[in-house]
């Protein structure tokens, strides 16, 4: 039977003398990765290498680096970073955390998954404002009937927007001011143009995922690229963060001991009182106890 | 209301009728008191019933484990999402970092719960069309021009689905063999061969049907699946991390067949 390989544009090794399974020479994309690239690649140029299987243009490198930037940490708030927080405060693996930034930050609210559509209705639309207006047409007609046929939840809002900002947020337009000023960009410039436009037909102000969607279509990535870079991109808060919240321990961090309000609590069904009281009354209790396993 | 609002509304308070723990004290499970109520129950009926807010009976519960024991529980870590359990054992990272990777990767677009969502929307589909007066033929012969394929039909390596057997056994004997939905799948089959189309019905299909009989949603269903692999994956993780480390279908350098640029100079 012929043996099985792993084909491969990206890799090549070659072995030691004697042992078939031990590296002495790799190869990215052709290039000497620790006998030529180590002490003259940058970090970025390397991802960039790495995804596209060529050397970034000086404009590529740019983009790509300010996006990186951008979007390393989206802070403590942010529901990836939360959710690396909630495991380390647990004591729970490292690798736990950032799986648990990465199932969380991979949705279609402020997720990787609302960069792989918002590169998608790119690739449609273009630098074209009819066909984002038939797009954000389209967008309301659809709303939730979307058909559940699918393991991703209907999106709730236009992709690359943000549904709880009534302004464009001063980060999201330094970020786009960046960028787009960068040389050899069309999406970026013309979304930079046409912010104000999009933002009034989309009912809502532009978000960071929008502008990464832009600067993705500039780097000449596919959706399939920009979701999983967009994913990779954001794991040093998730990293910095759990690693922060760990030394801190669940002491110190939020377990909103009073906030469930249970609406269907069995004991209610006797009580007279509204369930909302009573839950109030328990939470403290609860408050009480937990201080007490401290 | 203003989106904010919603925020605002949120703040600090989770309004839930799914459940809460009172510490020290009792655990509330979708309005039932855990210890007192649930105690005693199967797990397969409290997940069941975490899922969609009913209890099922005995004999729902035998057909929802003997889907999961039959269709899914298949310890060969060659498997795609299988292997993740396994090469977890093998570089010693924990069962609970190999399982959950694993289930993760179950929910792919070439088996797992990718086509299975879509392969309960189908059937669902089917009868929706054929209760609205449609003839089968006509339905999946458009549907079939425009999607290419049906979920639920067909099959990666192989075309036939040695599951198909033991599950219709298993929905004979609970009676369920005579569900709309679950004839419907067969009927779909009966098209296919008849209009000498290659595909074959997979499991999925069977499932789909038997599931939607039961009253599950879309949705309801791709929840049940979510944790189905679990008994397969977790024998290849042992047996990798039984071995020596790092020898799970260990690669030679030369086993990357290299199809990119030529050496050249950064």
């Amino acid at each position: 039977m012929a043996e099985e390989n792993i084909r491969s544009k990206i890799w090549r090794e070659v072995s030691q003398e004697g042992n078939p399974f031990v590296a002495e020479k790799c190869f990215c994309a052709g290039y000497d990765v620790y006998g030529d690239m180590l002490n003259k690649a940058s970090w970025i140029e390397y991802l960039y290498l790495l995804i596209k299987g060529e050397k970034p243009s000086s404009s590529h490198k740019r983009i790509l680096e300010g996006l990186a930037i951008a979007l390393a940490n989206p802070g403590p708030r942010d529901q990836s970073v939360h959710g690396a927080m909630s495991a380390a405060v647990g004591g729970s693996t490292s690798a736990s955390c950032l799986m648990s930034a990465l199932g969380i930050g991979a949705g279609s609210f402020n997720g990787s998954r609302e960069v792989y559509d918002a590169v998608l209705a790119w690739h449609f639309c273009a630098n074209d404002l009819n066909s984002w207006c038939d797009y954000f047409q389209n967008e309301k007609a659809e709303g939730k009937a979307a058909e559940d046929d699918d393991v991703w939840p209907s999106s709730e809002h236009t992709a690359g927007f943000d549904p709880y900002a009534e302004h464009c947020a001063l980060p999201v337009k330094q970020t786009l001011e960046h960028l787009s000023q960068i040389g050899d960009v069309t999406a970026l410039l013309w979304l930079s143009d046409h912010r104000c436009q999009l933002e009034e037909m989309a009912g809502m102000p532009l978000a960071l995922s929008g502008v990464s969607a832009a600067a993705f279509i500039d780097l000449g990535f596919d959706e399939y690229q920009s979701e999983i870079t967009y994913l990779f991109l954001r794991l040093p808060g998730a990293l910095a963060h759990s690693l922060e919240q760990r030394a801190g321990g669940w002491r110190q961090f939020p377990f909103f001991r009073d906030g469930v309000v249970l609406t269907n609590d069995p004991k209610d069904c006797v009580a007279d009182s509204p369930a909302e009281e009573i839950i109030g009354k328990r939470s403290g209790e609860q408050s009480k106890e937990l201080e007490s396993h401290e | 209301m203003s989106n904010v609002d919603f925020l605002y509304e949120h703040e600090d308070k989770l309004k839930t009728n799914m459940g809460a723990w009172f510490a020290g004290e009792r655990v509330v499970y979708r309005g039932k008191d855990l210890f007192p109520e649930l105690g005693d129950e199967p797990w397969m009926r409290v997940f069941l019933y975490g899922i969609t807010g009913r209890m099922l009976d005995d004999k729902q519960i035998k057909l929802f484990e003997g889907v999961w024991v039959l269709c899914a529980s298949y310890p060969d870590p060659r498997l795609w999402n299988n292997r993740i359990g396994a090469l977890a054992g093998a570089t010693r990272s924990t069962g609970a970092l190999g399982l959950g990777a694993a289930i993760a990767t179950s929910e792919a677009t070439l088996y797992g719960l990718g086509p299975g969502i879509k392969c309960i929307d189908f059937i669902r589909k089917v009868k929706l069309a054929t209760d609205g007066g449609e003839s089968i033929e006509k339905f999946l012969s458009a549907y079939l021009k425009k999607e290419r394929s049906f979920a639920g039909y067909g099959r990666p390596l192989v075309n036939g689905d040695e599951r198909v057997e033991p599950i219709a056994k298993l929905a004979t004997e609970l009676g369920y063999d005579n569900g709309a939905h679950y004839q419907l799948a067969y009927d779909v089959e009966e098209w296919l061969i008849t209009s000498r189309r290659r595909m074959r019905m997979n499991v999925f299909a069977v499932i789909a049907g038997l599931v939607a009989d039961q009253g599950f949603s879309n949705r309801e269903f791709y929840l049940y699946l979510t944790a189905c692999y679990v008994g397969g994956i977790i024998p290849c993780y042992i047996d990798a991390a039984s071995k020596p480390e790092g020898c799970f279908f260990p690669l030679r350098c030369d086993r990357i067949q290299y199809e990119g640029s030529e050496n050249r100079p950064w």
